[in-house]
């Protein structure tokens, strides 16, 4: 198993009345609320947490792209990646953007990526999502065209990366004379390929074709929808005929380990749950634009009784397995019965939430680099061969 | 009485189509809520007039195509409509996206009408005038959104049944295919609006929220022979809250265009 810290870079500083005036942190809320003076020094000691985890041991670092919102400020990840490139030796550097189906151009990315992929000599993993539904709010692109462009512009950037240039590209939504990619990607024949999603059968069964392979990735779920996701993944995989390895499965959760099980709930709690109910806070319109979901989809949610919008409590969120929280012992006895159970390869841990810190996001990181790590990389290989 | 309902094929896609009355035919087009029921103002014309209401491509009961990409589309397949069902010296009647349609297809051609009547149509941008964004509206907000009068707004129906939840949803996505970006309009429509060479009537609500009254000189100032009529204490949807007020400036502008 292999081990990233992800990091959302939120913006802590946030005024959490900011919900008495407005219904989310997200697209409408003013951006007055920013402070430039506060997030730059946010900027600068996120980024030091990422350059920590190199020398921690971590073997990836992850950044992600949000729009318009103080959830996560990297509209533009490839920013902090090219940060990231220079400053750190051993780690992966992973981008869990990008929205392809915004682009105008997906050529950018594809350009983008490459020279990430060759400043760092191949220690990058390229990530392609649709992006949540308030980045269609954000960036005016269309929701009901999502799915579409996501797979045109997929398959720009594969064809960009893998082929030899020049070449035209006739697609419905996006159209070249000429593609021709200097530099072309260090990797051969690319960069790894994540796929990040809430779940989604429909994403399941595209990564896991045999022609793609992709590194599913489930985000912030309920334990038991992790492990319903990446056994779909697992059959899905072998109804094409092919066994999926642990190398296909990822796993991204917040995670705050402490001294004592008592130590973490008490010190993880008001972060946490700024995090949930003050910075994730929108309303359903904003979260689910029409055509994001398929309509049998959306109907599925119109039917639930969302969660959107109600309290989570770290109670809640601990019981669900959304949020894994405890003493090294407890940290590590969870992750190895989830991995036990579930196998997945690669353990994303979200180490700074909400309004966690800088020195409690620290100890944080070090606990989990120095107490769960170690221990998971020595027991992780024997669980597996004993499957 | 009920309208005769039937389904039609047109440019390979198979609508749903509700029609009664006798006399000139008028051709109502729906707005983003599509035309799942036969209301009120359609029973007032059908008095006159051989009301014929189909259900958009993409909407409703209708089968989405694989053509269907812009509003420019809808206004050809209503053109195929038109000589398909053989009618000529149509009164032409859109509300909202179907009054995008409506402009859209009479600027591209107008040998098949007689009149155009559109009621708060899409379709066109005024600078600087915000309209109302309904993607980002809850259930609720639309209600109170689209109309002037709040009890009408109260006892508006909701979706019940999975069925008409559905509706509701498949609508709302063929809106924001159409609609979305650009925000519910063609930057390049009103370039061509002159050629709109038939007697047209707009109508606009003093109190719409979604697409604001300015719009309606916007409207006039770009189609030669037009005239703006607005109705007081009315919202976006002036043929469902102010009905009899709607047939009765429909009918005598038609009468006077004739």
């Amino acid at each position: 198993m292999k081990f990233y810290m992800m990091h959302l870079m939120p913006y802590a500083d946030l005024d959490l009345d900011y919900d008495q005036k407005h219904n989310s942190a997200w697209i409408t809320l003013p951006n007055s609320y920013y402070d430039p003076k506060k997030g730059a020094k946010l900027y600068n000691r996120y980024l030091d947490e990422l350059e920590y985890a190199d020398q921690l041991g971590f073997d990836g670092v992850c950044v992600n792209e949000h729009h318009q919102n103080a959830y996560g400020l990297m509209p533009q990840p490839g920013v902090m990646a090219g940060a990231l490139a220079r400053r750190t030796r051993k780690v992966k550097i992973a981008i869990l953007g990008r929205a392809l189906p915004l682009l105008n151009n997906p050529v950018t990315v594809a350009e983008e990526f490459a020279m990430v992929d060759n400043i760092t000599e191949g220690r990058f993993i390229a990530g392609f999502v649709r992006g949540i539904g308030a980045e269609y709010h954000a960036w005016s692109s269309n929701p009901a065209d999502s799915h579409d462009r996501f797979h045109e512009a997929h398959d720009l950037i594969m064809r960009a990366w893998t082929e030899t240039g020049p070449f035209s590209f006739e697609g419905k939504h996006y159209q070249f004379e000429y593609v021709n990619l200097w530099p072309r990607p260090y990797q051969t024949p690319r960069p790894p390929i994540w796929i990040p999603s809430q779940g989604s059968s429909e994403t399941i069964d595209w990564a896991s074709h045999p022609d793609r392979r992709y590194t599913y990735l489930q985000t912030f779920t309920p334990i038991a929808m992790l492990a319903k996701y990446m056994q779909m993944y697992k059959d899905k995989a072998a109804e094409h005929g092919y066994e999926a390895t642990s190398d296909q499965l990822g796993w991204s959760v917040p995670l705050y380990v402490a001294e004592t099980d008592e130590i973490a709930r008490r010190e993880a709690q008001p972060h946490i749950e700024n995090f949930l109910n003050k910075f994730l806070r929108m309303p359903k319109e904003m979260l689910l634009p029409p055509g994001y979901l398929s309509l049998k989809s959306m109907m599925g949610v119109m039917k639930a009784k969302s969660s959107i919008g109600t309290k989570q409590t770290v109670d809640s969120v601990i019981e669900k397995g959304m949020f894994i929280c405890g003493s090294p012992e407890t940290v590590r006895a969870k992750l190895e019965e989830y991995h036990s159970e579930i196998g997945f390869g690669h353990l994303l841990t979200l180490l700074q939430f909400g309004t966690l810190p800088a020195e409690l996001t620290r100890k944080n990181m070090e606990l989990y680099a120095n107490e769960v790590m170690p221990y998971l990389r020595q027991k992780v290989p024997a669980a597996a061969a004993a499957q | 009485m009920a309208p005769r309902e039937t389904i039609e094929t047109v440019a390979g896609c198979r609508i749903k189509l509700m029609r009664k009355g006798q006399g000139e035919p008028l051709l109502f087009l729906h707005g983003a809520a599509g035309a799942g029921k036969w209301l009120p103002f359609m029973d007032m014309l059908a008095e006159r007039y051989d009301v014929i209401v189909p259900e958009h491509p993409g909407f409703g009961a209708s089968d989405t195509p694989e053509w269907l990409d812009t509003v420019g589309d809808l206004a050809f397949f209503y053109l195929d409509f038109l000589e398909q069902f053989t009618l000529s010296g149509v009164h032409l009647v859109g509300t909202s996206i179907g009054g995008w349609i409506a402009a859209e297809l009479a600027a591209k051609n107008v040998s098949r009408l007689k009149s155009l009547t559109l009621v708060a149509p899409a379709g066109i941008h005024v600078k600087g005038v915000k309209r109302g964004d309904m993607f980002m509206w809850s259930p609720e907000e639309m209600a109170q959104n689209l109309f002037h009068n709040q009890e009408i707004a109260r006892a508006m129906p909701q979706p019940s049944t999975d069925e008409e939840v559905m509706v509701v949803l498949k609508n709302r996505l063929m809106t924001a295919k159409l609609g979305w970006s650009p925000r519910m309009h063609n930057p390049h429509l009103r370039k061509w609006l002159h050629r709109v060479q038939v007697p047209t009537l707009i109508l606009w609500g003093d109190d719409d929220r979604l697409l604001p009254t300015e719009y309606g000189p916007a409207y006039r100032d770009l189609i030669p022979n037009s005239r703006l009529e607005v109705i007081a204490q009315c919202g976006h949807l002036p043929h469902v809250e102010k009905a009899e007020e709607f047939t009765a400036k429909v009918d005598s502008f038609i009468k006077g265009a004739a």
